[in-house]
């Protein structure tokens, strides 16, 4: 419980910073934003759980390959399809260090409930 | 006796876990005017509510799956009072990406539930039944996913906010519910059925209904609306503004507690205490109160 408390003081710190987080301009800075692959399939995100540093520009590209995945970050206030087929752009600059959670919210089979992952931001 | 005091024997004698009056919905009032949609014929009657049984799981949270449905039917059956209804909010049956074997587990389902002595039982569907296949297999077996119905002044409206796989109600169904509201008077009893959450309860568990919003919008002018629900495993409640939400147990395992631990996994079979955190529940719609009574019942009594 304590571990979850420590967890849920951390995103609500992240989702005070979301809004800033996800207005994020790729145009702002100079350099390319570090771009993260990842492959959703039913019934789990690959990687399930991403690292990344505060401050840093990242691009998530998310390849759906047998569904219309749902990529929900309520935390964030943001969500997203994962249409098969096409490349979805999930783009990022944490404000904060924390964990943010994110969970398929698109009903895609019996191991629905297992299909989540996380953000994982250090300082 | 009146029912009340019959509940509360039964509580005593019956291993009822839980029993209390919840706010949420209003018997005939005083300055109520007759017209459409009001409760002037209002009587006392109660109902049975069961949920998720998702018949066809087969896994470690519930080695007495096979049996368990049965068992509360059985339960059901052995009230010493019968319910004027009975409702089933959703996930009838575990999901399967194979269109025959869900329509094999449709149709135990309903064969099992057929043994029920009351008859008069309304359906609706959870994802599990119902949004791989956008509803198809379950009208084939239980007709229309939403729907309304009447019984004694309270006018009950089932929503469906899962044949969507997105969790959506939709456009359609929601222009559907405001033609359906019109017609009431403000201070009509209603009942919502549905079995997601039609407010945010944990949507980082999927515990929501993404656009269960606009149905709240839509429902809080009426001041007497009451919502039973299901998808949670658990008993849950929650008001939003005037409006309640009360969520029922499980028939198959039950699930953490919102938030209570990181991931939402069911909570493991206990050996030494079978069907623990599963159950039905009586709703009361009393005459004189303002209020639903609700009474938990295990799946088998002592």
């Amino acid at each position: 419980m304590k571990g979850v408390s420590r967890r849920r003081a951390l995103q609500g710190a992240l989702a005070a910073a979301g809004a800033v987080l996800l207005r994020a301009s790729m145009a702002q800075g100079t350099a390319e934003p570090r771009v993260i692959q990842m492959t959703a399939r039913r019934f789990a995100y690959e990687p399930n759980e991403i690292p990344l540093k505060v401050g840093e520009r990242v691009v998530v590209a998310i390849n759906s390959v047998d569904f219309v995945h749902g990529m929900n970050i309520p935390d964030l206030g943001k969500r997203l399809d994962l249409v098969p087929g096409r490349v979805t752009r999930l783009e990022l600059q944490p404000q904060a260090p924390g964990v943010i959670d994110f969970v398929c919210d698109n009903f895609c089979g019996e191991g629905h409930a297992e299909m989540h992952g996380r953000l994982v931001v250090s300082a | 006796m009146q029912r009340r005091d019959f509940l509360a024997l039964t509580a005593v004698g019956g291993g009822v876990v839980f029993a209390s009056a919840l706010a949420g919905c209003a018997s005939r009032g005083e300055n109520m005017s007759s017209g459409k949609g009001l409760a002037a014929d209002y009587k006392d009657f109660y109902f049975v509510q069961l949920s998720d049984c998702h018949w066809g799981y087969q896994g470690a949270a519930n080695p007495e799956a096979a049996v368990t449905l049965r068992k509360a039917v059985a339960t059901v059956n052995a009230l010493e009072k019968q319910p004027e209804f009975i409702v089933f909010t959703g996930d009838l049956t575990h999901t399967t990406d194979d269109p025959a074997e869900r329509r094999r587990r449709l149709g135990e389902f309903k064969s099992i539930v057929a043994d029920l002595k009351v008859k008069t039982v309304r359906f609706m569907p959870g994802e599990h039944d119902a949004s791989l296949d956008r509803g198809a297999a379950y009208k084939e077996y239980f007709g229309e996913t939403f729907y309304t119905f009447d019984h004694k002044g309270v006018h009950f409206i089932a929503v469906d906010n899962v044949s969507d796989p997105g969790a959506k109600i939709g456009d359609e169904q929601l222009d559907w519910l405001r033609k359906d509201l019109a017609a009431r008077d403000k201070k009509a009893p209603i009942v919502v059925l549905t079995h997601r959450p039609l407010f945010d309860l944990m949507p980082k568990w999927d515990w929501a209904t993404r656009d269960g919003a606009q149905a709240m919008e839509l429902l809080m002018p009426y001041e007497n609306v009451t919502v039973f629900y299901g998808h949670i495993h658990q008993e849950h409640h929650q008001m939003t503004g005037h409006i309640a939400h009360h969520s029922a147990k499980s028939l198959i395992f039950p699930l953490p507690a919102p938030g209570s631990q990181e991931k939402r996994t069911p909570l493991p079979w206990d050996a030494s205490a079978p069907y623990k955190g599963l159950g039905f529940r009586e709703v009361e719609a009393e005459e004189a109160g303002k209020e639903y009574k609700v009474t938990e019942f295990p799946v088998v009594r002592a």
